[in-house]
């Protein structure tokens, strides 16, 4: 597997960043990048993941963040890069 | 590398404008199962259908969940039955017994249609293909997943009148059949004029003869991604509306582009076209009438319609076009009533007929489509409305089709429900002048002149 975007959205609330780091680590996922911002007054993290390494398969992976997004009330999401290469770029 | 909110702008198409792959169709030849015995050919039918499409369902949904699109549906083509039956089926119930089989091999494959009951009849009838037209009302009333076509016409040869005559009955027959239904076999039912064998949409979907033992096709859509990103500029100049459409039609195709490629790496399929198609839904915010309305049209129907929307269609195509390596099928922008919430919405506010749905024609991507007329409409005044939409198609040289319903039991302003993507259509009225002795005329419309273009 190759590179993974993970987004989280919705209200901004304490350890959502340290919550979804600890489960990447814990799979052996290397995050090689974060931003965040805010788009019509929603909080939204981007992370752009080595998925390389992880022997955890991709569908455990999405259920196990969505899990992680209802506990905290946000929703996370988990896609392959290339969805958003090939719309954006030539 | 990638950044947050172009992640963002592609998860909110998915999220709020309706995004999605509509359909991922494999298409599959079955001209090595024909057999002169009828069990054996049905068997090697099951078969090669079962074989080939054994993981299509899961595939799709693999690539569901790893790149976050929808992939409404999973479907299969199939090479026109009347070929694949003419050594064996002597009569028309015994080509039911092959509607049968692939109606089995549709569920058995887990895809929601099956398309390919069909025949090429666009000059002239073999005594198969008109047995195959003769079983369809049969077929579609005893099959659930099974789709039909028959070609009537082609800017080549002309328009073939008997089949059209015959089309005629054969339509009005199918909703008699299927009348407890709301005549749903009509809605499994189109008649084409220059079909396409790669066509990857149904009912009209067909594997045709000049393809490979196998293929992929994927149908894209995203009229909601249209329409909102046409929101952002809202009474900007029509180039500024052009380039929008483009832009946005390119980023939908892209995607289209990546599921196939996907599709047809996992599948061990080739990869044969992305269909760059405005396909609406019932849903709201899915329609295509909404695009023509947010460019300024008060309502579907009014005057300008047909230049709104020969916009729409051109820059879908020339956005699209550029996003995949291989574009096919029909390509444009559907317009069907039932299937599109502002569709129905303008004919029922008596602001849309058939007479400007069929002006429309002339520059979407196909035809009359999902159109409910009146259940006492004559077989011979569906014959004329056939013949009026493949004449269209035959002149100007590109694909046109009718899928009419015939909602037997039901009046103008009845609504009849045909449930899921196919939506519910109010019943249109039709004009009652009598055509039956132009479509009573036995022959052909000769092939047209192809210069002296007014």
């Amino acid at each position: 597997m190759g590179k993974t975007i993970v987004t989280v959205l919705g209200q901004d609330t304490v350890g959502i960043i340290a919550k979804v780091c600890t489960y990447l680590s814990d799979n052996n996922i290397n995050i090689e990048d974060i931003s965040q911002t805010i788009i019509q007054g929603y909080f939204n993290m981007m992370m752009i993941v080595d998925t390389s390494k992880t022997e955890k398969p991709f569908a455990d992976m999405v259920k196990d963040l969505e899990v992680i997004g209802e506990g905290l009330g946000v929703k996370i999401s988990c896609q392959k890069e290339e969805i958003f290469t090939k719309m954006h770029r030539i | 590398m990638i950044n947050i909110f172009e992640v963002h702008e592609t998860n909110e198409m998915i999220r709020n404008e309706k995004l999605d792959v509509r359909t991922i169709t494999m298409g599959i030849s079955l001209l090595d199962c024909i057999d002169a015995d009828l069990d054996r050919l049905n068997e090697k039918i099951y078969n090669k259908i079962t074989s080939y499409a054994r993981n299509l369902v899961s595939v799709g949904k693999e690539i569901e969940l790893e790149y976050g699109i929808p992939i409404v549906n999973k479907r299969i083509s199939v090479t026109p039955i009347a070929l694949v039956g003419a050594a064996a089926c002597k009569t028309p119930e015994d080509f039911v017994t092959i509607a049968k089989t692939l109606d089995r091999a549709a569920k058995e494959m887990g895809v929601n249609f099956l398309g390919g009951y069909s025949a090429l009849v666009a000059k002239g009838m073999t005594p198969a293909e008109e047995n195959l037209m003769r079983s369809i009302p049969e077929a579609l009333a005893v099959t659930e997943r099974v789709c039909s076509s028959v070609n009537l016409g082609s800017t080549k040869t002309g328009l073939n009148m008997d089949a059209v005559r015959l089309m005629g009955e054969i339509v009005v027959a199918t909703a008699e059949r299927t009348k407890e239904n709301g005549s749903l076999g009509c809605a499994k039912l189109v008649v084409f004029c220059n079909a396409p064998d790669d066509n990857p949409f149904m009912a009209g979907a067909f594997h045709g003869v000049t393809e490979g033992d196998a293929i992929i096709n994927v149908g894209v859509s995203g009229p909601g991604v249209v329409k909102h990103a046409l929101e952002a500029v809202h009474g900007e100049d029509f180039e500024v509306l052009c380039e929008t459409i483009k832009k946005t039609a390119f980023k939908v195709t892209r995607m289209g582009q990546l599921v196939a490629q996907e599709a047809s790496r996992r599948l061990g399929v080739p990869f044969g076209i992305v269909d760059l198609s405005l396909a609406p839904t019932p849903a709201v915010g899915d329609s295509v009438a909404e695009i023509l309305e947010e460019m300024g049209l008060e309502s579907v129907g009014a005057p300008g319609t047909t230049a709104a929307l020969a916009l729409l269609n051109d820059q879908v195509k020339k956005g699209g076009v550029m996003a995949s390596s291989y574009v096919g099928g029909l390509s444009g922008a559907f317009i069907p009533v039932s299937e599109d919430q502002g569709m129905i919405d303008a004919v029922r506010a008596g602001k849309l007929t058939i007479e400007k749905l069929e002006a429309m024609t002339c520059v979407c991507s196909v035809g009359l489509d999902m159109i409910a007329v009146p259940g006492d409409t004559p077989a011979s005044t569906i014959s004329g409305i056939m013949a009026d939409e493949a004449a269209i198609g035959m002149i100007n040289q590109k694909t046109t089709a009718v899928r009419i319903i015939p909602a037997i039991g039901c009046k103008v302003g009845d609504t009849v429900e045909f449930g899921g993507l196919l939506g519910s259509a109010p019943v249109q009225a039709v004009n009652t002048c009598d055509c039956s002795e132009f479509i009573n005329r036995k022959g052909r419309i000769p092939a047209p002149i192809h210069s002296f273009k007014n």
